[in-house]
């Protein structure tokens, strides 16, 4: 550069040449500036214009002048140099013909890299141009800078201000009419990215490997990509082979490819396994997939955070395949709805039940004393299985007399059961003539609710009249409607004057009729009663199994809920036995049980024995039971979850329902005695006995996954922008809720990603399953 | 200066005789009735103006060949009256039976006379406050710090009495004609003069500017007697059959589309009205020429100097001269009434005919003006059925329960279930609801969780467009979560375009559901209440933000989604595992089992059995369970050495063990499988 030492304008520029010196010192390019003297007019210090220019020179040869604006910064002036220097290594090409006759030219004979900057003298371009320097003589490097080119060389939609680099396959390439084939570079041009790009585009497509894939090492692992090991056997080695130059070619720049033969190798790894993948990581192991086709390959490489979960997938699918396919989502594993439908043929015997429409419902019921009403729906498993009970209760109560049973269809009559405020189904009602109804509450079983429509036909509670009525009572013979039938009377014993409390036991056997029948007694002569039973009125008097034994019960309190609740509890047995039907009542009392296992009846001693610990121990204690296995089968399935094995019976039990959920044996060498067991309980107590089982603490978690719908949609729409409210940050609304957006939409999206998935790409056959799992949704065709 | 006048005589007059509502309904129509009907129901202080004498003096005159285009299903084959209204589209709300349109007429497409003698009888049956002969002028608001919405609306009628309203309920409907000025515009016969004599058309060529159901009412009408008839309009022929959307051409309307294809002389035309012009030669025949020629031309010379499109290009596709020209355009909403401080606007696009609302149906530039019936139609324009009788009459139940709970503190209707009714509720009310399946995706059910999902508030048909709002809205509250149940039909399937009858359209696995076509009822699942802005972003076409997990119901030939397998189970895996729980079923003696082997109960145990309702369920019910598998046969077990000698009971112990042959253990019952 030849400068007058006034000339101010020059300085900016005399700075970045200055600054590029030892940039083009590596490429033995020298730079020197020289200071004209004022009087000097010669060639190059002369003329006025040749001083904003910039010489290079080769020997003593001018090779190129360069105007000093081109020479802007230290990576404008490397890349011009070199573009000069360069001239038959970097062709500039400006028409697709031009560049089309570089390639044929080519072909065959050597590779091609052709390079898009969007202005000479940037960065990207001095990347280039570095590159050419050292890949020249090897690579015939091509440079444009028109946009229609990179647009005619098949990108769809170019982002033509980002410069790109193209690696042109010329060398392979035989078909004269056929481009080469294209590596596009996916990071930014730099000479240290065009140099990785150029060594990996210079390695073996796919590399033959015989090792340990854990010993491997290729150019690839070295530039910090993985390796993807297709696994092949003899048999298959042609397919595998063309496979892996498939995927090689889709993974060129991204990934390695190697071919590992196992007949070579000896793995320890899955039969079924067709893919490994090596990551450049150190001390991450190799990985071994089943893959069921390239496209997975290429999206494993691609998206590595999947790795991890394809992999997961497989070894759960591995471990439960057999399972999964019993245990298919669309099993029905409901025990009731399995079980009506499988019922549903059969015709029930409904005839003996009314069925009550909007229309008919309320003068049905005015006709008979008592309407017994199911609500249902047609469609619901559980009042079907209640309907069924239902019927059996029909059949039991033929020939009743002023008891009706009817049902009502919600699915048909909404609008009746909205009215009669049924929220749930089922629902059973018993209507009284006129306007009353009381509300089914026990278990849905067909002799609770016989015994329920039953012991609800008589008035609750009962007012008697006389005293012999009142022993009557208490001896079930009274009323005689209920006398064959075996029951629980309560009888409450008032004095002419305590309305209060007599009003509240009023109330108390409206809530409890159909549970247990209560009467009432408060006559003059009270008082006789109330002597006879050692009670003084206010009083309850309760009568079990046909007034054997009556027991005498103080009222002290006096709400009708608290004399509910007692009666209910009052009514508990002192050693009951445990039936599916009773247990609920004893499990209010959120106590432990001490439960004796028995095969039958239980023997007389152990009866007589639990007796007296259960009535001398004060009762908030635990519920002393025992449950008979020939009536309740069910015991073994307890059993054997506590012991694995049904142990020998009678066994005594003591087991923490409530808290911790222990299970403890009673010593089967001792003998059940009431003593034996107390001084257990204190060892218990003590924490010194070992628990033979504990309850399960799990939660009732979904048996089974659902559909996932939305991740279905996901993957088979891509476009659909699922996720837009999420990621998108400030961006408006995308469309008025209202917006005609309907009309206008693109072609079937779905069409199109149905379209995606090329056909012929998938993975030999020697994957089991790559057919199965290539069900395409099935639609009904027809009907 | 004379508007000044005017609106300021109006203020004088103003503080002296107002008659005060609460509410004020302007139009007698199905929608101002219908509101009128849920005002009253709730005890409000309300009033219905109607200019004419009668309620539905639209319908009066409208269509003009009286043949009412929403269809009146006598037989459904069902006797559920909730059902029944999904295919009785001209019925409104009420609880009395007698107000069923099927008693009114008998015709699958009713005479509009029916409608208007089911409108007087509706009005006069529920003895509804309407004020007839009473043409509301004006209406504007007057500033009050106390009034509900911070301001009055006062209404001006026709004789100048005023009324003083705290919210204003706008019934209108659309009855101003659609209207196009271009040059020769004055020979054009308007829809709503024309003869419907098929007679006066004899002979005749007709040209019929429109594209919708007015215009090819009118065509269908005289079809047989014209000469031909040409149809333009500047959109392309929607089918209501292709778009599922009821205001498009319906197929009963759609004679000519069958003349045109056949090649019978009748046509269909694109073209914008705007760039049209009409001229009429000495002979009285009107000529289609465009508005750029008449601009161009000398005006001083006559008629014959008017350029035809035909002199320039001679195959011109309406060159024929025609008899006469009819305008069908539809309606727009008459604006006319509202002072600018109510700001009501016109809509954008093509909604401009409509008045621009919210979601929730309240106007946008007034606070407690909502727009109710046909006119509210903007909300789901082209989409669903908010602008006709059958979506209208659920979009106004809406708006009521909305002001009662903004006013009265009555809040939004709900029932509270246990959680094991979760599955129930939804099923019933897909399988019934009318306002679900006529105003799809517009009104949705919505199920708000109780803590720990132990139970559930059902509230139903709610405008989905505000459910942002709705503890604001609704008075309830939504903090663990809740369900949107909707009903969609399949996104790339309804469209002027696309072909609905192809090959393989219906999806028959529950498993592919979310590709269903047909209307279908679709359940999203949000861990909280989905925000306004969440709201505003979500995707184009969702009628939802995306949610934290959705399940569709397969769609239904019968639209009956009942089965057990094909529609329950996979509804009840979506719930479970949305919820985290177990939702299946089991008889007492499963309960009875996990009641001692497992220290927590399923929550059908926990709120059945324990209650001490458990299903006891009969014996052929537990066989079943038992050979299905999914109940254990305790009572076949065989311990050596521990038989009884029982020989009866042995026999059906072999009896049941024959029986059941694939019996699993309940283990399989029981394991839950956890991650």
């Amino acid at each position: 550069f030849f400068y007058v030492s006034a000339s101010p304008g020059a300085q900016p520029f005399l700075e970045q040449i200055e600054n590029s010196a030892e940039a083009l010192q590596d490429y033995g390019i020298s730079v020197v500036k020289v200071n004209c003297p004022k009087e000097d007019v010669s060639r190059y210090c002369g003329k006025e214009n040749a001083l904003r220019k910039a010489y290079l020179f080769r020997g003593n040869m001018l090779i190129r002048e360069f105007p000093t604006d081109a020479l802007f910064d230290v990576n404008s002036v490397v890349a011009n140099v070199l573009f000069a220097l360069l001239f038959n290594e970097v062709k500039y090409v400006e028409t697709l013909a031009d560049l089309q006759n570089i390639e044929n030219a080519l072909k065959g004979r050597s590779n091609m890299v052709f390079a898009y900057v969007p202005a000479t003298g940037t960065a990207e371009h001095r990347a280039v141009m570095e590159a050419a320097f050292v890949y020249g003589t090897v690579h015939q490097f091509v440079l444009t800078t028109e946009a229609t080119l990179l647009r005619d060389t098949g990108n769809d939609e170019p982002d033509v201000s980002s410069a790109r680099l193209l690696f042109c396959h010329c060398q392979r390439a035989t078909d004269l009419a056929q481009p080469c084939r294209r590596t596009a570079m996916g990071q930014p041009l730099t000479m240290l990215n065009i140099h990785r790009h150029l060594k990996l585009m210079g390695a073996p497509l796919v590399t033959e490997v015989a090792e340990d894939p854990e010993k491997v090492s290729t150019v690839h692992l070295q530039l910090g990509l993985p390796l993807v090991f297709i696994l092949s056997q003899k048999e298959t080695y042609e397919a595998d082979r063309r496979t892996a130059e498939f995927v090689a070619w889709q993974l060129l720049g991204k990934a390695g490819v190697a071919l590992l033969s196992r007949d070579l190798v000896d793995l320890n790894i899955l039969l079924r396994s067709n893919v490994a993948l090596k990551t450049p990581d150190e001390g991450v192991p190799v990985k071994y997939l089943v893959l069921e086709d390239t496209d997975e390959v290429i999206t494993l490489v691609e998206d590595k955070s999947k790795v991890g979960q394809i992999q997961e997938d497989d070894e759960e699918d591995e471990e439960d395949e057999d399972e999964k396919e019993n245990n298919n989502q669309d099993i029905q594993d409901d025990q009731v709805v399995e079980a009506v439908s499988r019922d549903k043929k059969r015709e029930l015997p409904l005839e003996q039940i009314l069925v009550l429409t909007e229309e008919t419902f309320h003068s049905a019921l005015l006709e008979t004393a008592r309407t017994v009403v199911l609500f249902y729906a047609s469609w619901e498993a559980v009042s079907l299985a209640v309907l069924r009970s239902y019927t059996e209760v029909a059949d039991h109560l033929k020939g009743t007399q002023g008891v009706l049973l009817a049902r009502v269809n919600c699915w048909d009559w909404p609008g009746l059961c909205t009215k009669e405020n049924v929220t749930q189904f089922p629902t059973i009602r018993i209507y009284e003539k006129g306007e009353r109804w009381v509300m089914y509450d026990g278990m849905w079983g067909t002799e609770e609710l016989t015994s329920f429509i039953m012991l609800s036909r008589v008035s609750c509670p009962l007012k008697l009249a006389t005293i012999e009525e009142a022993e009557g009572y208490l001896r079930g013979e009274f009323p005689s409607e209920l006398s064959s039938y075996h029951h629980a009377s309560v009888l409450g014993v008032f004095s002419t004057a305590m309305n209060e409390a007599r009003e509240a036991f009023e109330e108390a056997g409206n809530i409890l009729s159909g549970h247990v029948t209560t009467g009432m007694y408060f006559e003059d002569d009270a008082l006789a009663l109330s002597r006879k039973y050692m009670v003084s009125p206010p009083a309850l008097l309760l009568a079990r199994s046909g007034g054997r034994s009556v027991e005498g019960i103080a009222l002290s309190k006096q709400s009708a809920q608290d004399m509910v609740r007692m009666i209910r509890y009052e009514l508990l047995d002192i050693f009951p036995e445990i039936t599916v039907q009773n247990l609920p009542r004893y499990l209010q009392l959120r106590k432990p049980f001490l439960i004796l296992f028995s095969d039958g009846d239980i023997g007389e001693m152990e009866s007589k024995e639990m007796l007296k610990l259960a009535k001398g121990r004060p009762r908030q204690a635990f519920v002393a039971c025992w449950l008979n296995l020939k009536k309740t089968p069910v015991g073994y399935g307890v059993l054997k979850v506590y012991f694995a094995t049904v142990p020998s019976l009678p066994l005594l039990l003591w087991v923490n329902l409530h808290a911790g959920g222990q299970v403890f044996k009673f010593p089967s060498e001792q003998t059940i005695t009431e003593m034996n067991i107390l001084s257990w309980l204190e060892k218990l107590k003590a924490g010194l006995e070992i628990p033979s089982s504990t309850l399960s603490e799990e939660d009732w978690k979904p048996p089974l996954p659902a559909y996932d719908f939305l991740q279905m949609m996901e993957t088979a729409v891509p476009e659909v922008p699922l996720h837009t409210s999420h990621r998108r940050g400030d961006t408006p609304a995308p469309e008025s809720p209202g917006g005609d957006t309907t009309v206008q939409r693109e072609p079937s999206q779905e069409t199109k990603a149905e379209k995606g998935g090329t056909p012929g790409r998938d993975l030999r056959g020697t994957v089991p399953r790559l057919a199965a799992r290539e069900k395409q949704g099935k639609r009904h065709s027809e009907l | 200066l004379s508007l000044a006048l005017y609106t300021g005589s109006l203020c004088v007059a103003s503080s002296a005789a107002f008659l005060y509502h609460d509410y004020c309904v302007i139009g007698a129509g199905p929608s101002g009735l219908q509101a009128a009907y849920f005002l009253q129901q709730a005890g409000r202080d309300y009033v219905v103006f109607e200019r004419s004498h009668a309620p539905g003096s639209f319908f009066a005159l409208y269509p003009r060949h009286r043949k009412l285009i929403s269809i009146n299903k006598q037989y459904t084959g069902k006797c559920n009256s909730e059902f029944n209204l999904r295919h009785d589209w001209n019925s409104l709300l009420s609880h009395d039976h007698r107000l069923l349109f099927r008693h009114y007429s008998r015709d699958f497409f009713p005479n509009a006379d029916a409608m208007v003698h089911y409108l007087e009888d509706f009005a006069s049956l529920l003895k509804l406050q309407v004020q007839y002969n009473t043409a509301i002028i004006h209406v504007t608001l007057e500033k009050d710090e106390q009034a509900w919405n911070g301001h009055y609306f006062l209404l001006t009628d026709q004789d100048r009495h005023n009324y003083k309203c705290s919210s204003l309920l706008v019934a209108t409907g659309m009855w101003v004609p659609n209207v196009v000025n271009f040059p020769g515009s004055e020979y054009v016969e308007g829809y709503e003069t024309v003869s419907i004599n098929p007679e006066d058309f004899a002979g005749q060529t007709v040209l019929i500017l429109g594209r919708g159901n007015s215009a090819f009412e009118t065509a269908e009408n005289i079809l047989g007697v014209t000469n031909f008839i040409h149809m333009v309009s500047r959109s392309r022929v929607r089918l209501s059959w292709a778009t599922h959307y009821v205001g498009d051409l319906r197929a009963i309307n759609n004679g000519l589309l069958d003349t045109y294809q056949l090649k019978s002389l009748d046509g269909l035309l694109e073209g914008d009205l705007e760039d049209l012009a009409i001229v009429k030669d000495k002979k009285g025949k009107l000529h289609i020429t465009l508005r750029f020629y008449l601009e161009n031309r000398n005006t001083s010379a006559g008629i014959d100097s008017i350029t035809l499109p035909q002199d320039e290009l001679d195959n011109f596709a309406t060159r024929a001269p025609y008899d006469r020209v009819i305008r069908c355009l539809g309606w727009k909403f008459d604006f006319s009434i509202y002072n600018r401080s109510l700001r009501l606007m016109p809509g954008k696009g093509n909604k401009k005919k409509y008045p621009q609302i919210k979601p929730s149906y309240e106007s946008r530039g007034t606070r407690g003006l909502f727009i109710l019936g046909t006119a509210s139609h903007s909300v789901d324009f082209r989409k669903s059925a908010g602008g006709f009788i059958h979506g209208f009459r659920y979009t106004t139940r809406a708006v009521h329960r909305l002001l009662e709970n903004r006013h009265h503190g009555v809040p939004w209707p709900s029932t509270v279930y246990p959680i094991t009714q979760l599955t129930n509720s939804i099923i019933k009310r897909v399988n019934e609801a009318s306002g679900l399946y006529q105003m799809f995706s517009v009104l949705a059910d919505i199920i708000l969780l109780r803590e720990n999902a132990t139970a559930f508030e059902y509230l139903e048909e709610y405008p989905v467009g505000v459910l942002a709002e709705l503890e604001m809205q609704t008075g309830r509250k939504a903090p663990n979560g809740l369900f949107v149940v909707i009903m969609e039909y399949g996104r790339n399937f309804s469209g002027a375009d696309k072909d609905v009858f192809y090959y393989n359209r219906a999806v028959g696995e529950a498993q592919h559901a979310w590709q269903s076509n047909f209307l279908h009822p679709v359940i999203y699942y949000y861990k909280h209440l989905p925000t306004e802005r969440e709201m505003k972003l979500r995707p184009p076409d969702w009628p939802l933000p995306r949610p934290d997990a959705v399940h569709h119901i397969v769609e239904d030939f019968l639209t009956d989604w009942t089965a057990p397998n094909a529609h329950i189970l996979p509804l009840r895996r979506f719930l479970e595992n949305c919820l985290s729980t177990d939702l299946r079923n089991f008889f007492a003696e499963s309960c009875f089992f996990f009641a001692f082997t497992r220290q927590k109960l399923p929550p059908f145990c926990r709120q059945g059995y324990v209650g001490m309702q458990g299903l006891v369920g009969s014996e052929g019910l537990r066989r079943h369970a038992v050979e299905a598998g999914l109940l254990e046969d305790y009572t076949a077990r065989d311990f050596s050495g521990d038989r009884t000698p029982d020989s009866h009971d042995g026999s059906q112990n072999q009896l049941l063990r024959d029986h059941a042959i694939p019996v699993r253990p309940l283990q399989h019952l029981v394991n839950a499988k956890d991650e």
